[in-house]
C-alpha cells in the first residue's frame, strides 16, 4: 500500500516537472496577439500565423531564452502591436502612470477633504 | 474657493476624456509593419529550394538591391503579382529572392513550371519559421532591400502596378 502511494506521488511531482515550462508557454501565447485575428491571441486562435508563431515560441523556449527575450525579438520583427502589455516606453508613459498618478491624487483629496471636516 | 477647485478640476477631465477620445479614435487601427521599414535584417539563414545550401546575408549583399517576396502554389493573390515579378526580373539592378512558403515542392515546381519563374534564387521554407525573423505574417508579402540590408519598404499583399513603379522608380534612383 505504501509503495503505491509513493509512486502515486512520484507521478504527481513529474506531472508538475513537466507543467512548468507548458505554463509558461500558455503565458506567453496569451500575451501575444494573432496579427491576422480579430480580438484572438496566439493561444486562442489556430490561424496559419498563430500556428507558426506557436512554434516559433516553442523553438525559442528550447534555446533557453526568457520570456523577456522572446518578446523582445518578435516586437523587433512585428512593432509592439503584436504584445498584450507593451512595455513602458516614452509614448505610451501616460498609459501607465496615469492610474497610479489617479491613485494619489485621489489620495490626496480624500486626506485633504477628511483633514478640514472637523474644522467646520 | 473650493466650487471653483471642484469645478475647474471636472472641466479639466471632460477636457482630458474628448482629447483622449479624439486622438484615440482618429487613430489608425489598421495593423502594418512599417517599423520595419530602416531596420537592417540580420540572422538571415533561408533553407535553398533545391539543395541543404542556406541562403545567408552574404547573397543578399551581392546586389544592389533585392526583392523578398513569399509565395505559394496554394496563394491565389501570387497569381496577381506574378506578372509584375517577371517584368521586374528583365531589370538588372535588382535581384529577387523567391521563399517558397508552407508548400509542398511538386505544387511549386508545378506553379513555376505554369507561370515561369522569375526568382534568381529561390528558397524554401517548409514551417514558415524562418519568415518570422523578417516579419511575415500572411502571404503574398515582398520586402525591398538595400545593399546594406536595411528595408525601404514591405509590400503587403500582392504586388500593384503602383509598387511596381515605385519598385523600377527606387532601384533607377
Amino acid at each position: 500500500m505504501r509503495i503505491i502511494i509513493v509512486i502515486f506521488y512520484f507521478f504527481l511531482y513529474l506531472n508538475n516537472l513537466n507543467a512548468t515550462p507548458m505554463a509558461d508557454q500558455e503565458i506567453i501565447f496569451k500575451n501575444l496577439r494573432c496579427l491576422v485575428c480579430q480580438g484572438q491571441s496566439v493561444a486562442d486562435s489556430n490561424s496559419d500565423f498563430a500556428q507558426t508563431i506557436k512554434l516559433v515560441v516553442r523553438d525559442q523556449i528550447k534555446e533557453g531564452k526568457t520570456e523577456k527575450e522572446i518578446y523582445k525579438f518578435l516586437i523587433e520583427k512585428y512593432g509592439e502591436w503584436i504584445v498584450y502589455k507593451p512595455p513602458l516606453n516614452k509614448s505610451n508613459s501616460v498609459l501607465w502612470l496615469f492610474p497610479y498618478l489617479i491613485f494619489i491624487i485621489g489620495g490626496i483629496m480624500i486626506f485633504l477633504l477628511l483633514k478640514k471636516r472637523p474644522n467646520r | 474657493m473650493k466650487k471653483k477647485l471642484i469645478k475647474t478640476s471636472i472641466i479639466i477631465f471632460f477636457l482630458f476624456i474628448t482629447i483622449v477620445f479624439f486622438v484615440g479614435l482618429n487613430k489608425s487601427s489598421i495593423y502594418d509593419t512599417k517599423d520595419l521599414v530602416g531596420q537592417r535584417l540580420n540572422n538571415i539563414s533561408l533553407d535553398n529550394f533545391n539543395s541543404d545550401l542556406k541562403i545567408t546575408e552574404q547573397d543578399l549583399k551581392k546586389n544592389n538591391y533585392s526583392l523578398i517576396n513569399f509565395w505559394a502554389s496554394w496563394c491565389a493573390p501570387c497569381r496577381d503579382e506574378h506578372s509584375f515579378l517577371l517584368k521586374l526580373n528583365n531589370q538588372n539592378n535588382i535581384s529577387l529572392l523567391g521563399v517558397n512558403f508552407k508548400d509542398k515542392k511538386d505544387n511549386a515546381l508545378k506553379f513555376l513550371e505554369e507561370l515561369g519563374n522569375p526568382y534568381d534564387s529561390l528558397a524554401r521554407d517548409e514551417f514558415g519559421k524562418n519568415s518570422v525573423h523578417l516579419g511575415i505574417y500572411g502571404i503574398p508579402e515582398s520586402i525591398l532591400i538595400n545593399k546594406d540590408l536595411v528595408v525601404i519598404k514591405k509590400f503587403i499583399g500582392p504586388i500593384t502596378e503602383k509598387d511596381f513603379d515605385y519598385i523600377i522608380k527606387t532601384i533607377k534612383r
